[in-house]
């Protein structure tokens, strides 16, 4: 709403996100320039000044054509850029791009672990390495996680013996840790702030996108230059002190196999813009379920645990506690409190168990050994390696990838717990299936057990979701659920009741963490005239996760009161300050600003960390402390304090002209210009040394399916994605079987797999059927008309849906060659009042190397009249 | 564009906004007598829509233990009273016939769904978590490293759950050892 112009790309926000929508057009209506560039032409193309078609899956080359041209007509934000983002700093002479390269970068050899993690290569990023200088752990997109095995290379020569850990005098461990983190401590890299050595990221960033120049923006994603060129006149001329630039995503960016990468370059290009942390600008990912981010930062993921810290994992080094701080520690920025926020975060796991002596219950925790999540787990099923599954309120039958295989691999599980509100596709894949409907799969033969437990429902339950703006907004009991349905708190509270129980007198040292985890849910008393009187209390959860202090209880205001010595308690140390004192829950605080206010409604819920509501706000001002515009006032230093509409991100009395101190470790280490507090420089990355494992750079890779070959690089796809080639997984790219980009969307009256929508009648009736959006061109080449029946195929399988034969599919022109386009939305299934074909029938089983996300939104297909 | 901020909030919440949005379904001006009486003798409840992850916030009006009406919180920030259908279908989540009431079990083999009471199902849940996790627990990896978990149960879900469920299920799971734990934050 304060942006002056909105991009919306990899999203049809008009019908996906309606409602955020209307903060598009209130923008518009104040003079906003809309952009959306997508594939399709949609409400959203409708409603935007410019609608910039594309090929599905180019979309790092657009981006990359518009950072090209900001640099090549030097309309980067040049304060910006030299002082908050690290264009100046130097990195090591044997880096090597994929302009040397022909499309990959220097470090790639071939993987040698265990297949069932997926990559066909990977690399050694340590020439990725800043000249000299901590760059931090690979702890954003993390390779161990993925399975591969990492060490920080830029503490590598530590771990050779080298570093100040080793010899006679081993450094100072904790209890406190600050000597440890003090002993990691190095000096920062050399920066060259005229921007002109060769070997500066500004340089490196520069001769990478050389080649990303309008004509090569139409000739891989088929946008015409002029519509291009078009986009980039709109955002520079709308990025400066007087004015900023907002980009808003969805999963049209994420699932690729290069998704992690696609984002971050939109972030290289609003840094250079100038346009993250100020009011208007930043980079706005629209999710998609009430609480994806909530359970992204209280992570149901295997690869984290609370707070964005990495999950204990026998690819790093993790073996002692020590070591896992040492590994997870940045010396410089807040991460230097990762002893703090760990040690909490062991003391909500095993409570008074957890003591200095036993290393706060270190040894008791699990630790990954690879990629455990959907993709290789699905392999992992098939192979009979995995006996029982939980499925609370997700729908794999439907919504995973290679739904085919998903539901044979239901069907070799010992066990299944289904939790919803619902009779979903996977808790009857053994009855109604396709698989059984062909007779490939035989309901007598399948052995699996099967639960289905009935929900309550939102209004029945208290608790919490985190929206997409990182605001935690509390939802009240308002009655009991019907019969038997429970809340899906009740479940698992009364699920651990039940392990606890049964291992409470275990001696056994495997069983001494489930004996000690804390499981103290149970309401105090009743609810008055509930029905459910066992009910547990959602607040107790809470407040565990906001954390107290371990002796007296007293609830914890904010993560600077952590301690590492197992005095604070606390799951979760970005939601610490939720829940400051008894009956101040935060979540369920409803105070929106007047209308004269600022608008940044601080008084209503809790936007983690802090309250704080836009992130590295620091950078809404100039490195003077004085806001860059008085339209763009957000932000500011008083002269004593940072101060403004919204909680500073920053330390509150560090003044703009504060040195960074060199012997300091934490905040201390920065600069007062130093926005990016989680970065170990404290600067905003256009070059990322470490956190990805598939480049420091983004770069064009076409999708695993792809009927165009790469006109960038001889590399025709990412060289370490993730990949299961199996018969039941074959993958075909440039064949000329499926010719055709398929790319699949979501409507505004369905929700994802339809659980929640094709069920009810409202919503059943005013989408009822599948449908395959195809141009005139392509249905007039097939001789398909309008609601004519359509056979989709790829090579995983084929479905039929009803043509809807329109002008908002458009063929493209790809490097001489027409390319259409094909679009399937995906909600449906075979249970519920209106059901149809399975789209997912039609995806792969194939992923990203950084975060293991699949490509869902590229692969290729054939078309013909059923 | 000569707007001043107090008259684009006006704007925003004034009824110009039904044509513009086009697919915003604003609940409540026009219809307020009607709503007066399906309200009428209920408790409001603060509460937030299920579906997308905007987060627009609903009131859930209930009576005699039951959701009677949702609808748009006019006072949120982030909706202004404003729902898309599937917020304005969350009644529906709620009173539905084809709602599941009893705990389902199918047997190994079996061709029909039978009913079971909670609490057994509670229990044989229990003992097949307990039975899988003992028999597939790795304490130690074959170079001699620390593991403790099992990769026999895999867990997935949540994106749509609380986060006070997402909070005690990977605590759960962490306590027992499992760490296949997923949701749908990938997707
Ligand atoms: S009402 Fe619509 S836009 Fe708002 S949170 Fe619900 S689904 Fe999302």
């Amino acid at each position: 709403m304060h942006s002056d112009c909105i991009v919306i790309e990899g999203s049809n926000m008009a019908e996906c996100h309606p409602v955020a929508f209307r903060w598009v057009m209130q923008a518009k209506l104040a003079g906003a320039t809309v952009i959306h560039v997508d594939p399709r032409f949609t409400r959203t193309s409708a409603m935007a000044d410019i609608h910039a078609p594309l090929r599905a899956g180019t979309d790092i080359a657009f981006l990359g054509g518009l950072i090209h041209h900001v640099i090549e007509h030097e309309k980067y934000f040049k304060e910006y850029v030299v002082h908050y983002t690290n264009a100046a700093t130097l990195v090591r002479d044997d880096f090597k791009d994929t302009e040397e390269l022909e499309g990959v970068f220097s470090g790639l050899h071939g993987y040698d672990g265990d297949p069932l993690n997926g990559f066909v290569g990977q690399y050694d990023t340590a020439s990725w390495q800043y000249v000299s200088g901590d760059t931090g752990t690979q702890r954003a997109g993390d390779g161990a996680m993925t399975g591969q095995v990492s060490q920080n290379p830029a503490k590598r020569g530590d771990m050779a013996g080298k570093g100040p850990e080793v010899g006679a005098n081993p450094p100072p461990q904790g209890p406190p840790f600050d000597g440890m983190v003090r002993a990691m401590k190095k000096p920062p890299p050399p920066r060259d702030e005229t921007l002109q050595d060769p070997r500066c990221v500004f340089q490196i960033v520069k001769r990478h996108f050389s080649r990303y120049t309008p004509e090569m923006v139409e000739r891989v994603t088929g946008c015409p230059k002029d519509v291009f060129l078009k986009v980039a006149e709109a955002i520079t001329r709308n990025s400066n002190p007087e004015r900023t630039t907002a980009f808003c995503y969805a999963v049209g960016w994420t699932q690729h196999t290069y998704g992690p990468q696609l984002i971050g370059t939109c972030a290289m290009l609003q840094l250079l813009l100038g346009n993250i942390g100020r009011p208007g600008g930043g980079i706005l990912a629209l999710r998609g379920h009430a609480t994806i981010q909530g359970s992204t930062d209280i992570p149901t993921l295997y690869h984290s645990i609370h707070g964005y810290m990495p999950a204990l994992s026998t690819l790093k080094q993790h073996e002692t506690l020590a070591d896992y701080l040492k590994t997870e520690t940045l010396p410089a920025s807040y991460w230097s409190n990762t002893p703090k926020f760990f040690v909490s975060y062991l003391k909500s796991m095993y409570g008074a168990a957890a003591t200095v002596e036993n290393d706060f219950g270190y040894g008791w925790h699990p630790r990954i050994a690879g990629d455990h999540s959907h993709l290789p787990m699905t392999i992992a099923m098939m192979e009979g390696r995995v006996k029982g599954m939980f499925a609370m309120g997700q729908n794999p039958a439907v919504g995973a990838q290679n739904a085919r295989l998903q539901r044979k691999a239901l069907a070799k599980l010992e066990w299944l717990v289904v939790k919803d509100n619902f009779e979903t596709e996977t808790a009857a894949f053994w009855r109604t299936s396709p698989e059984v409907q062909n007779g490939e799969l035989k309901t007598e033969e399948i052995q699996t057990e099967v639960f289905l437990f009935p929900s309550a429902q939102v209004g029945e339950m208290d608790g919490s979701f985190t929206n997409t703006q990182r605001l935690v907004q509390w939802h009240a009991k308002a009655a009991d659920p019907p019969g038997d349905c429970r809340s899906d708190l009740w479940f698992t509270v009364h699920l651990g009741k039940r392990l606890k129980a049964h291992y409470a007198a275990s001696t056994l040292p495997r069983d001494q963490g489930i004996k000690h985890l804390v499981w103290d849910f149970d309401a105090d008393h009743p609810e008055p005239g509930s029905r459910i009187p066992d009910e547990p209390d959602a607040r107790k959860v809470l407040r565990e996760v906001n954390g107290y202090r371990s002796a007296d209880g007293r609830h914890l205001t904010s993560a600077a009161e952590l301690k590492d010595d197992g005095s604070t308690t606390c799951a979760s140390w970005i939601y610490c300050g939720i829940y400051p004192e008894p009956g101040k829950n935060l979540a369920e605080s409803r105070v929106p600003d007047a209308p004269e206010g600022p608008q940044t409604h601080l008084g209503w819920a809790f936007a983690w960390p802090s309250n704080r509501r836009t992130l590295y706000n620091r950078a809404s001002a100039r490195p003077d402390g004085k806001p860059w515009s008085e339209r763009k006032k957000y932000v500011w230093w008083d002269g004593k304090r940072w101060t403004g509409h919204d909680v500073p991100d920053f330390p509150l009395t560090k003044a703009p002209d504060a040195p960074a101190k060199p012997d300091a470790i934490g905040l201390d280490a920065h600069a007062g210009t130093d926005p990016f507090i989680l970065k170990v420089d404290g600067k905003g990355w256009l070059f990322a040394p470490t956190g990805l494992v598939d480049g420091p750079l983004p770069t064009h890779y076409e999708p695993v399916e792809s009927p165009v070959q790469n006109p960038l690089y001889k590399q025709q796809t990412s060289p370490v994605l993730k990949m299961w080639r199996r018969d039941d997984n074959v993958i075909a790219s440039q064949d000329p079987r499926y010719p055709h980009v398929l790319t699949t969307y979501r409507l505004t009256e369905h929700h994802l797999s339809g659980v929640m929508s094709r069920w009810l009648p409202w919503l059943a009736e005013l989408q009822p059927e599948l449908f395959v959006e195809l141009s005139p061109e392509l249905a007039g080449a097939h001789g398909i008309d309008n609601l004519d029946l359509v056979r989709i195929a790829t090579p995983r399988g084929a479905i039929t849906a009803k043509a809807l034969v329109t002008r908002r599919m458009r063929p493209l022109q790809i490097d001489g060659k027409t390319v259409h386009q094909v679009g399937l939305p995906w909600h449906w299934g075979y249970q519920g009042l209106v059901t149809g074909e399975v789209v997912n029938n039609l995806s792969a089983l194939v992923g990203d190397p950084n975060v293991s996300i699949h490509e869902g939104k590229a692969f290729v297909c054939n078309v013909e009249k059923a | 564009m000569g707007i001043s901020r107090r008259d684009f909030f006006r704007v925003s919440t004034g009824t110009a906004l039904g044509g513009l949005v086009g697919l915003g379904v604003n609940l409540a001006p026009a219809t307020a007598r009607a709503e007066a009486l399906r309200i009428k003798d209920t408790k409001a409840h603060p509460s937030v829509c299920p579906y997308c992850a905007v987060g627009c916030g609903t009131v859930v009006h209930a009576a005699n233990n039951q959701v009677v009406h949702v609808e748009g919180d006019v006072r949120s920030p982030v909706n202004q009273g404003n729902l898309c259908p599937k917020g304005a279908a969350i009644y529906q989540l709620h009173v539905n016939p084809n709602r599941l009431t009893k705990v389902l079990r199918r047997a190994p083999g079996a061709t029909q769904w039978e009913e079971w009471d909670l609490e057994r199902a509670m229990d044989r849940v229990a003992e097949l978590t307990r039975k899988t996790r003992d028999e597939t627990f790795v304490e130690r990896d074959p170079k001699g490293k620390t593991l403790n978990h099992s990769l026999g149960i895999f867990s997935l879900g949540g994106a749509t759950m609380d986060n006070e469920w997402n909070h005690v299920q990977q605590k759960l799971m962490r306590g027992l050892g499992v760490v296949a734990i997923e949701n749908q934050a990938r997707i």
